[in-house]
């Protein structure tokens, strides 16, 4: 309840922050609206769909090129670090990779794939797998060996000792990573909408660039405030469960 | 298989370590870890190995559970080679090596996964009977952070249990643990020793240990690391460990011992 009430208090103070930037007419009104205006533009937007609508498909592009990025990044990431020629190529690739902004990778999908969803979801997976790939690597580096040397006095075979005791041993990374690859892909997801107007589904980086061409900053704020709100909501729903059940079984988080 | 059956003793085993010879390689050069161990132990026995810390007692446990191959020699259990790491010859570390991510009850039962023949509800009913052996029942789905170091070391020890191994190798399990919780300890694997009959090797530095569970003391000395003397202990169990005959015998092993950990430099001395 208390934490309810700070963080209310926070959001109120940054709306009134926000309100005041607006009366002081720094900017005009075309450029910074005021939070009703943007509260009104995403009453319309939700009352006629279009918002949901958008959502939904930049949720699907999201949902199915993270979901890539997960099952082959796990993978890859428990070969680099069992795997010396692993590491020493696909794991500096990954390396390399991970420090490249997936934005970078738009202008060659768009030309590889042309306006349609097999961009969206290349660089949705290129936001996304390097991070999945080192996290998960490290991950398993940091199992302590005699977990794996106990297993294999128990008559677990080289399989199961990975699958049952080096990758449950090092979800704390792996999840972690998994949250690091899902924030790269939204990033990488709403550069590749915003640049890519595609004929297959218009999602909420298209909306926002809508509105940019429109001059209309009520609808650019509202798509801004909706895409931060999706993000909380998956990080609540998701990632914290998982990560508060971690926390309880091996002991760590709150001192 | 029936539980009844499973939770049977299985039949200790004799392991003969024939002339076995380990080296090491680190930075400093070739470390001698090993050199020429014979060793027989016989069904049922509780041998302690004890010795200075770099005199491979450790080495040479990991030898016998098959985590390592030796240079030379070769470790014999009933008269079959030990080629690799068994469900018949199980280990405890000396830290607890217990999976943080599964529950005690999961611990136990993740040894007994591998174990054909026995449905889900009959591994549940043999690893429930090894919580019990350790007196963890209660704590059957603790989180592993929870339990004190002590009730750790239990519960490794009924996850080594739990597949009915015929020998258990011990690597200093009590030497992170206090003193009351040892001195318990040592009661319990005395007790667990009597009525499951399993053949138990067991790593320590401590001679007071050695005396107080062993049947047979084996001493090593290091560098390169040799069975320096062995001796028999005769006391009927079980024992106590600040009993005054266990000390009298502790003693004259101590002496023994301090003939070769004194003047470190003639050993240790650069070649």
């Amino acid at each position: 309840m208390k934490r309810l009430l700070s963080s209310t208090i926070f959001f109120a103070a940054l709306l009134l922050v926000w309100h005041y930037l607006v009366l002081r007419k720094y900017w005009s009104q075309v450029l910074l609206p005021d939070p009703a205006a943007v509260w009104e533009y995403l009453k319309i937007v939700v009352a006629d769909g279009t918002l949901l609508a958008a959502a939904e498909v930049t949720m699907r592009r999201l949902v199915t090129g993270y979901l890539i990025g997960v099952a082959l990044g796990i993978p890859f990431g428990l070969l680099t670090a069992r795997f010396r020629m692993m590491e020493d190529t696909v794991g500096v690739m990954a390396l390399g990779l991970q420090t490249l902004p997936s934005v970078c990778w738009v202008p060659l999908a768009l030309l590889w794939f042309g306006q349609s969803e097999g961009a969206m979801l290349f660089v949705v997976v290129m936001g996304s797998l390097w991070s999945i790939i080192i996290s998960t690597d490290n991950g398993v580096r940091h199992v302590p060996p005699i977990y794996a040397r106990a297993a294999r006095t128990m008559g677990a075979s080289q399989f199961v000792t990975w699958t049952r005791v080096i990758l449950p041993a090092s979800l704390p990374f792996v999840v972690s990573g998994m949250k690091q690859g899902w924030a790269f892909a939204w990033r990488s997801l709403m550069a590749a909408e915003i640049f890519v107007p595609i004929l297959t589904g218009f999602g909420l980086g298209q909306l926002l660039q809508y509105g940019r061409d429109l001059h209309a900053m009520d609808q650019v704020i509202g798509v801004m405030l909706a895409i931060v709100l999706i993000g909380l909501l998956v990080d609540k729903l998701l990632f914290s469960p998982v990560e508060r059940f971690l926390h309880r079984r091996w002991g760590t988080g709150r001192v | 298989m029936s539980v009844q059956e499973e939770l049977q003793s299985a039949r200790p085993a004799k392991l003969f370590i024939d002339r076995v010879t380990k080296h090491f390689l680190t930075r400093g050069g070739k470390v001698h870890a090993l050199e020429d161990i014979t060793l027989q132990i016989n069904e049922g026995d509780f041998v302690c190995l004890v010795g200075p810390s770099g005199c491979g007692k450790s080495t040479l446990l990991n030898i016998i559970a098959g985590l390592e191959k030796p240079d030379a020699g070769q470790t014999l259990m009933d008269g079959k080679p030990v080629t690799q790491p068994g469900r018949d010859r199980m280990v405890m570390f000396q830290e607890s090596a217990l999976f943080p991510w599964l529950d005690v009850l999961d611990n136990v039962l993740f040894g007994l996964k591998f174990k054909p023949n026995l449905t889900s509800k009959e591994r549940r009913e043999v690893a429930e009977f090894y919580l019990r052996l350790v007196g963890l029942e209660e704590f059957a789905h603790a989180n592993v952070h929870e339990l004190s170091g002590g009730m750790k070391q239990r519960a490794a020890l009924a996850r080594a249990l739990a597949p009915n191994p015929r020998v258990l190798l011990m690597d200093e399990p009590f030497a992170a643990l206090d003193a009351l919780t040892r001195e318990q300890l040592y009661g319990d694997i005395q007790r667990i020793w009597a009525e499951r009959k399993k053949t138990i090797v067991f790593v320590t530095h401590n001679v007071r240990e050695a005396v107080c569970l062993g049947n047979r003391v084996v001493l090593f000395s290091p560098h390169p690391g040799r069975v320096r003397e062995e001796f028999t202990v005769d006391l009927p169990h079980p024992r106590d460990i600040n009993s005054v005959e266990l000390a009298g015998h502790a003693s004259r092993i101590t002496r023994a011992l301090s003939g070769y950990v004194e003047e470190p430099g003639k050993e240790f001395g650069a070649e």
